[in-house]
């Protein structure tokens, strides 16, 4: 039967996890992120799971990735401090194809910042934190019941496409309560398995997804799993070639799914002079800011970002109006990738607001008609 | 209806777990939304810190408190620190032992604010017997004041959220401050 | 070139196709892997429950050129990627090759929580004090005065001692040995194998290309030489003074006493609460 809980966002999260069938946690306490820990540490041992708090968050994504080749869906989760030591190993996990859920609960930065207090300054280190060419995937949920909804579409991409996918929330969807409905039941993607009798199988080969079954350690196949530039064996190689597919490859199974993986909400866009864009908890914001706007007879809409990375270009490209506005946590991060999309097509504006504030409708929509 | 309620005390009185009651009272036993949040870090440790709830009929999008409706104060620090953002003919309860009014008798009165005193604290002590279900007694007092949220499901979100076997002790604190008269 | 005489007898363990290796001729890494492997088939264990982790470094690409499950990770992290595998599946038998540098400078935190956990689990740590894979570097249990690219005037750092250093920790069985002793390192990790907490077995080994060539040690044989040399076993070396253990590598067994296991807590826990056992590979 499905449930009606009233709970924070981050309990939220670790009950998507658990319905995923996430069954390996291993973390490092760092607010505003911490409850995601202490709730699956008493939820994981009843279902049949692990928890380990880690001695950092570099070890916490390390065992992540170990677990998730032992067989099991695993997940960290973090905030801006602890994101910024898991870069290198968000890396690895691209490099050898390892389903993992990083949780980064956003808090205000830079350095340690504002640890009990919302930002969304993490956006971009999502985007390129790890040094080379990788296509992440991030989602950003913007209510409790996303939190939950976003954790599991979360492990259900991260198995499909076997990349690491990473939750961007905030403090403000971390640790508020909300009503949400927990479904009985939820589609779930389960890892595929190679084929059996198969003493060919090349872990690394991709299908037409870009990817490839993945064994578990233990199976039988024998696997080398390297960060070196390996080809479709898995053994390492120094050639060029090898190293050009791959990478290639291993940024396609992203951009090449977009469709599958991308999701925006548009409203009230059809007629609209003025379109604002935002994710995360000033999602809420702008909803009452067009709310505000339409009483007055301001034509006005919102796109709500759901996937942050692959960024939604065709649907915000797609946008017919004058005048945009980013609505966001940060001195401006994605409002330069709106730009990028729209080109000369429409005037991109940025109310960017620091401090752990979110941006007051009335606010929003003074600063519209001041520059509009 | 959209209401706006934040309940400020010091760490420990149980703050942000009445916030949680109401909030739950009235998304999931009235049907109404709610949304609760809470001042998080080191203010939640000591110090002032506060709970804030929002309930309406209509869906909340923000889900920051903007001018609290009701302001209840369970300690002097947090009824200083909270009381100025206090809509104009709003609600100010405070537990009168522990919070002294005459320092904003200014603000009280040039907005206009209604005023009730309930010795949340010397009832859970005295009658309940457990000075920590003051909160308790608080919601009780809460529920009769604002009418925001109904007798039934404050009842229903007590027994939903505090620890099993103490069902009871909390439902005869949230009874005597449901019961106290101001009129 | 094929002659069965010399053929390796464990050549049927390797990924023959990956041959040869990168290393370098006369390092001590061959040594090591033939007596692992020697002390493996000595114990009772399913060769495919053989899972290896590694991390950066000339010893780290050991698991690359064995026929088992292996995961090269990142510098210094082997012991962090260990423990998830190990608690998600611990039915699998997990060894972590790492050298000086990999364990106890980039990753010591990671060594000393291993060991603290007693998670089963035997780390080998090919100790060459020296960062052979990026050409010479001082390494952090480079001996005080011993010459490296970044110690050019000689080493003034104290090294570590990493017996002591996993000891303190908590490993709960704990052996060092040396090229030169072949046999008893093959007892040793047979002895690690059926230790069910976190062995240590530390392998003093020769890097005569970046080590050997700039102290003096010009061969290999010259540093093997120099290990028989100042080898003194620890039964012995407790009776004598630090005066007289100056120079002198200390071998044989530390520790050997066994405690709570780690990945064996986690799955008691999961008993208790479900009175099952964990399911393994749930993923799928």
């Amino acid at each position: 039967m499905t449930k009606e809980l009233f709970i924070q966002g981050n309990q939220a999260c670790s009950m998507g996890a658990i319905e995923a069938g996430c069954r390996f946690f291993a973390g490092y306490p760092i607010t505003p992120s911490t409850e995601i820990a202490e709730d699956l540490a008493i939820s994981l041992p009843k279902v049949g799971g692990s928890f380990i708090q880690m001695e950092d968050e570099l070890s916490a994504i390390g065992a992540i990735i170990g677990a998730s080749w032992s067989g099991l869906k695993s997940m960290t989760a973090t905030s801006g401090p602890g994101f910024s030591l898991m870069q290198e190993n968000i890396g690895f996990a691209h490099m050898s194809e390892t389903p993992i859920v990083i949780v980064n609960v956003q808090r205000g930065s830079p350095s340690t910042g504002q640890p009990t207090m919302t930002g969304q300054g993490d956006m971009m280190q999502a985007r390129w934190g790890s040094h080379g060419d990788y296509e992440p995937i991030a989602i950003s949920p913007s209510s409790v019941q996303e939190f939950f909804d976003f954790t599991v579409k979360g492990f259900n991409l991260s198995e499909k496409y076997r990349v690491p996918v990473i939750l961007l929330a905030d403090e403000i969807v971390g640790h508020m309560r909300e009503r949400v409905l927990i479904p009985d039941k939820t589609e779930i993607f389960k890892r595929v398995a190679p084929y059996e009798n198969s003493s060919d199988f090349l872990p690394f080969k991709a299908d037409e997804n870009g990817t490839s079954p993945m064994p578990a350690f233990g199976d039988g196949y024998k696997v080398h799993i390297t960060g070196l530039t390996h080809g479709e064996l898995g053994y390492p190689s120094s050639s060029p070639d090898d190293h050009s597919n791959l990478v290639r490859r291993l940024t396609n199974k992203t951009l090449k799914n977009r469709k599958d993986i991308v999701s925006v909400d548009l409203k009230y866009c059809d007629d609209a002079d003025i379109v604002l864009i935002s994710y995360g908890s000033p999602v809420r914001s702008i909803i009452e800011t067009v709310k505000l706007a339409r009483e007055e007879g301001i034509k006005i809409g919102y796109l709500k970002i759901n996937t942050i990375w692959p960024f939604p270009e065709e649907e915000i490209a797609k946008l017919n109006c004058d005048d945009i506005f980013v609505v966001e946590l940060n001195l401006g991060q994605i409002v330069y990738e709106v730009e990028r999309v729209v080109k000369s097509n429409a005037n991109v504006h940025l109310i960017g607001e620091i401090g752990g504030r979110l941006p007051k409708p009335t606010d929003i929509l003074d600063k519209i008609k001041d520059l509009v | 209806m959209k209401k706006e309620i934040r309940i400020g005390g010091f760490g420990g009185q149980g703050v942000i777990l009445s916030g949680v009651i109401i909030g739950k009272a009235a998304a999931l036993f009235d049907r109404k939304n709610s949304i609760q949040s809470q001042s998080y870090g080191p203010e939640a440790r000591g110090g002032a810190s506060k709970s804030e709830v929002i309930i309406s009929d209509e869906e909340i999008n923000y889900p920051k408190i903007q001018n609290p409706d009701v302001l209840v104060a369970i300690s002097h620090e947090a009824l200083l620190k909270y009381h100025t953002d206090l809509k104009r003919n709003g609600i100010l309860i405070v537990d009168p032992d522990l919070a002294h009014m005459s320092e904003i008798s200014e603000f009280i009165e040039k907005n206009e604010i209604k005023v009730y005193q309930a010795k949340v604290t010397k009832i859970a002590t005295e009658e309940i017997g457990l000075r920590i279900v003051a909160n308790i007694v608080m919601i009780g007092v809460i529920t009769k004041i604002t009418n925001i949220i109904s007798v039934d499901s404050a009842k229903k979100a007590i027994i939903d959220t505090v620890p099993k076997g103490t069902e009871e002790k909390n439902i005869k604190a949230f009874d005597a401050g449901y019961n106290l008269d101001f009129n | 070139m094929t002659d069965h005489k010399n053929k390796n007898p464990f050549i049927k363990y390797f990924r023959q196709d990956r041959l040869p290796t990168i290393f370098c001729s006369g390092c001590g890494i061959g040594i090591t892997v033939n007596s692992f492997l020697k002390g493996f088939e000595s114990t009772d264990l399913d060769f495919d429950s053989l899972a290896l982790v590694s991390g950066i470094g000339c010893s780290s690409r050991v698991p690359g050129y064995i026929k088992c499950d292996s995961l090269h990770t990142s510098h210094g992290r082997a012991l962090s990627f260990a423990t998830g595998l190990k608690v998600g599946n611990p039915d699998l038998n997990v060894v972590v090759f790492t050298g000086d540098g990999d364990a106890a400078s980039i990753g010591g935190n990671h060594l000393i929580h291993a060991a603290r956990r007693n998670i089963n689990l035997i780390v080998i740590c090919i100790n060459n004090s020296i960062y052979g894979m990026t050409g010479g570097q001082i390494s952090p249990t480079s001996p005080k005065g011993s010459l490296a690219t970044t110690a050019p005037y000689g080493s003034i750092d104290t090294p570590f001692n990493l017996i002591d250093l996993v000891t303190a920790a908590g490993a709960s069985y704990v052996s060092r040995w040396t090229t030169a002793h072949p046999l008893q390192l093959s007892r040793s990790i047979k002895t690690a194998f059926n230790n069910k907490g976190f062995s240590f077995v530390e392998v003093v080994s020769q890097c005569p290309t970046y080590y050997g060539r700039r102290n003096n040690l010009k061969t290999p044989i010259a540093m093997i030489k120099m290990f028989k040399e100042n080898t003194v076993n620890k039964k012995k070396a407790d009776t004598l003074s630090d005066d007289e253990l100056l120079g002198k590598i200390i071998v044989g067994e530390f520790v050997n006493k066994q405690r709570y296991e780690f990945s064996e807590q986690i799955e008691e826990l999961t008993y208790k609460k479900t009175e099952k056992k964990p399911i393994r590979k749930s993923a799928y």
